[in-house]
């Protein structure tokens, strides 16, 4: 029987697992194979970076399988790292599984040599056993667990292979009683362990974890051990006993610095533990396909024209192949509107329907391919390894700008849409550098951006020249993010530059499997903001577009337009009352209020009421200028006599006003709550707001005046 | 003193000494890049600024800057 079943009858028969391991070794991937849940699996260190738990049964037992994120020592480097620790040691739960990489055992069970300290069970995984053996690594694992004192298992998660093994040996340990771990130190170690060990036996100390791992810890200078005993009438006694090992210790490793010398202690423990279980045949030196595959992609010369050329192409096929659906989405939401419509009687419920709801969704729903192509692309970079290689490569560059070389996986995603890329600026270890991060991503033009490009460059330049206007709004917008990154640098995120060291993992062959569910994933997200958040947003801007009503000046138009002899005048005067009719309109009102704030940059009442629907998302800016110059609601960028209108109604210095301050101010209300979530705190949302705002009215500023003097 | 820093592509080194202290060193540790451990420098990232090291069969990727307080031999 084991404790946990005598205090408490309800949980007899549940056992609760943590699962620890270094990153990148396959933790979440077996969970998903044990259980069948689907956490998300990357190639890199970093893709759990909080503890996740999975239910299942198995046989007559509940389990909880905690899934942590991975961790190469028990230090607190990283958020993650952190996590691991303070649950590993203040949480309740029944077992450990170590999961291990088999490739590379020895570097691995430097945290498993750390795990034996704990006074917990563990069972080792050896996982990825079947790449080892096909790299001719043959691993002895009944040997081992005799070493070690702890049942090793082999698995691997990708093929399943040995997971029931697993399961098993869980619960053999489960019911067993614990047994003691074997952790042999060098002689003068074990001179000063026996003597702590000795020492606490003498005053019959107190303890659930054994003398011999206490008196471990407290050579290490475990911070938990210390605050344990600090309190302990022995402590006084005991304290200088400690100085003096700790003194013999740092003496024997020539080292000032104890944890070292201990790391140096487990070190040689693995190495002689992987001498005796680890056979490797074929041991000439070989490059490994991973090194081939580095020197042509890692290349200091052809290493970033490579990735340049990649990132091209991903675009390239974003916005190529996500046009060809795009067509027939937008013809399937003109249909529906006209559908429903049509059973609706009530004039002011149709409105709110079609033009409200299923045009403000539609618009979203439209880039729905182009972001299953980016997400597609993404999801590669992340499962085959070859986003940490650009890191590497851009570290440098980064630097230079005050940016850390893995800030380049968000901001290379805020081309897609930047609510992916606030979350993804998780992987950034430290704070500052995250926050930096997200305050740059908004500077990278997402895709609802594109159709304002389009509608101006197509107003403004003949059509040879508006695909390289878009090119340079889009590379010009990711300098200015570069240049802001600096300058926050060196002003609001002062600061020590965060080292970096980074593990290059092995590349892999992504899984079809895999890539399809973090794809499904993240495109389901995406159509959940479009049914809930913009249907809501676009009804809103609706209704301040609909109302007041003014049935008087309704009235005397319609008198007019009944007059009117021809048809072309009656379109005309039925435009004119829509105008008139926005103009008195709660967003009429809202834009001529703001209109003198505006006027420095050329704007008049209605680019005003264009760039503050934008907030809303950026996608309403176009619709809202079609509706404002008075061409109707369903107006996209294809149309032509929206793209006239604009031309004949904005001065050229204006629109270039215009296109900066969308390239630069908020991207959308969605990406803002994403923003303030990610970032923690709701004020980083209003330094957010006032530094965007600022720096897009000051560049609109000067945009306009240089176009004014030069054109 | 020869650090890491000034080591060219394919060379082999041992590591003497790593001069710093804190967070970095326990991170370079925990990595393996410890006194007595062997490394072989695989690649620089363009102008040096980054170099890639291979650690047993890791392979880690450090900022010049870190590179320098990694004090090295040859073997």
């Amino acid at each position: 029987m084991s404790e946990i079943e005598k205090q408490c009858p309800i949980t007899a028969n549940h056992i609760k697992v943590a699962l620890v391991g270094q990153p990148n070794v396959g933790k979440s991937m077996l969970i998903n194979s044990v259980s069948n849940a689907h956490l998300h699996v990357g190639n890199f260190s970093g893709v759990t970076v909080d503890k996740t738990e999975v239910l299942f049964d198995y046989k007559d037992y509940h389990f909880t399988v905690v899934d942590l994120p991975g961790t190469y020592a028990f230090t607190d480097y990283t958020i993650e790292e952190r996590v691991t620790h303070d649950y590993l040691c203040a949480e309740d739960y029944d077992i450990i599984i170590n999961v291990v990489d088999a490739t590379n055992l020895e570097k691995n069970l430097q945290l498993t040599s750390e795990l034996l300290t704990m006074s917990k069970k563990v069972i080792i995984a050896l996982n990825m056993i079947d790449e080892a053996e096909k790299e001719n690594i043959h691993i002895d694992a009944e040997y081992m667990s005799e070493l070690l004192g702890v049942p090793c298992v082999k698995v691997s998660a990708a093929t399943k292979m040995g997971i029931e093994d697993l399961i098993d040996a869980v619960i053999q340990k489960h019911e067993s009683d614990k047994n003691r771990p074997k952790l042999v130190f060098s002689e003068p170690v074990e001179e000063e362990i026996a003597q702590i060990v000795w020492y606490l036996d003498k005053h019959k100390f107190q303890s659930e974890n054994s003398y011999r791992n206490i008196a471990i810890n407290l050579l290490k200078n475990n911070k938990k051990t210390y605050e344990k005993l600090h309190d302990e009438p022995i402590w006084t006694e005991l304290q200088p006993i400690l100085i003096e090992a700790s003194r013999h210790i740092e003496l024997h490793h020539d080292s000032d610095d104890v944890k070292e010398a201990f790391a140096e202690e487990y070190a040689s423990f693995n190495r002689g533990i992987v001498a005796e279980v680890l056979k490797q045949e074929n041991t000439k030196e070989q490059k490994t396909l991973t090194e081939k595959i580095d020197n042509i992609l890692i290349h200091p010369l052809f290493g970033i024209p490579i990735f340049l050329f990649f990132m091209w192409g991903l675009f390239q096929l974003t916005f190529e192949i996500g046009a060809i659906p795009m067509e027939y989405i937008d013809a399937f939401f003109i249909w529906l509107g006209d559908t429903i419509g049509a059973t609706i009687g009530n004039a002011d419920v149709r409105s709110l329907v079609v033009d409200g709801i299923i045009a403000g969704v539609g618009a979203v729903v439209l880039f729905v391919p182009n972001i299953i192509i980016l997400f597609i692309g993404i999801a590669l970079l992340e499962s085959t390894g070859y986003m940490s290689r650009v890191a590497f490569l851009l570290d440098g560059f980064f630097h230079k700008f005050g940016l850390h070389g893995q800030s380049f996986i968000p901001l290379v995603t805020g081309f897609g849409c930047s609510i992916p890329a606030y979350m993804s600026a998780r992987i950034l270890k430290n704070d500052r550098d995250r926050l930096l991060t997200l305050f740059i991503i908004g500077f990278m033009s997402c895709g609802a951006r594109l159709p304002v490009y389009v509608l101006f460059a197509g107003a403004f330049f003949p059509q040879e020249m508006a695909g390289s206007v878009l090119f340079i709004i889009y590379v010009s917008g990711a300098m200015l993010g570069l240049v802001a990154a600096k300058v926050l640098k060196l002003t609001a995120f002062k600061g020590v530059d965060e080292p970096f060291v980074m593990e290059m993992p092995k590349y892999r062959l992504p899984s079809v499997k895999l890539i399809w569910h973090t794809v499904l994933t993240k495109t389901m997200m995406y159509l959940k903001k479009a049914g809930t958040f913009i249907a809501g947003a676009a009804m809103l801007v609706w209704f301040l577009s609909n109302y007041p009503h003014n049935p008087t000046l309704q009235e005397e138009y319609w008198t007019k337009i009944e007059k009117a002899s021809s048809e072309s005048e009656k379109i005309h005067l039925q435009n004119r009352l829509d105008e008139a009719l926005l103009e008195q309109s709660y967003l009429g009102t809202i834009g001529k209020f703001s209109e003198p704030l505006f006027a420095p940059l050329g704007f008049d009442w209605k680019m005003s009421v264009a760039l503050q629907t934008g907030l809303a998302a950026k996608e309403v800016v176009v619709s809202t200028l079609g509706v404002l110059y008075a061409l109707g609601s369903d107006v996209d960028s294809e149309s032509d006599s929206l793209t006239t209108a604009i031309s004949e109604n904005i001065p050229f210095a204006s629109a270039v006003a215009f296109i900066v301050v969308i390239m630069i101010y908020l991207p959308c209300l969605a990406a803002s709550i994403v923003f303030t979530r990610e970032a923690g705190h709701i004020k980083y949302f209003f330094y957010l707001l006032f530094f965007t705002s600022l720096v897009a009215y000051i560049m609109a500023f000067i945009a306009y005046n240089i176009t004014l003097m030069v054109a | 003193m020869k650090t890491l820093k000034d080591c060219e592509k394919a060379c082999r080194v041992k590591v003497l000494k790593l001069n710093t202290s804190g967070d970095l060193k326990q991170r370079l540790i925990s990595f393996g890049i410890m006194k007595e451990s062997v490394l072989e420098v695989l690649e620089h990232a363009p102008a040096k600024s980054t170099i890639e090291v291979k650690i047993g069969k890791m392979r880690i990727a450090l900022r010049a800057q870190e590179a320098e307080l990694i004090e090295v031999e040859k073997v």
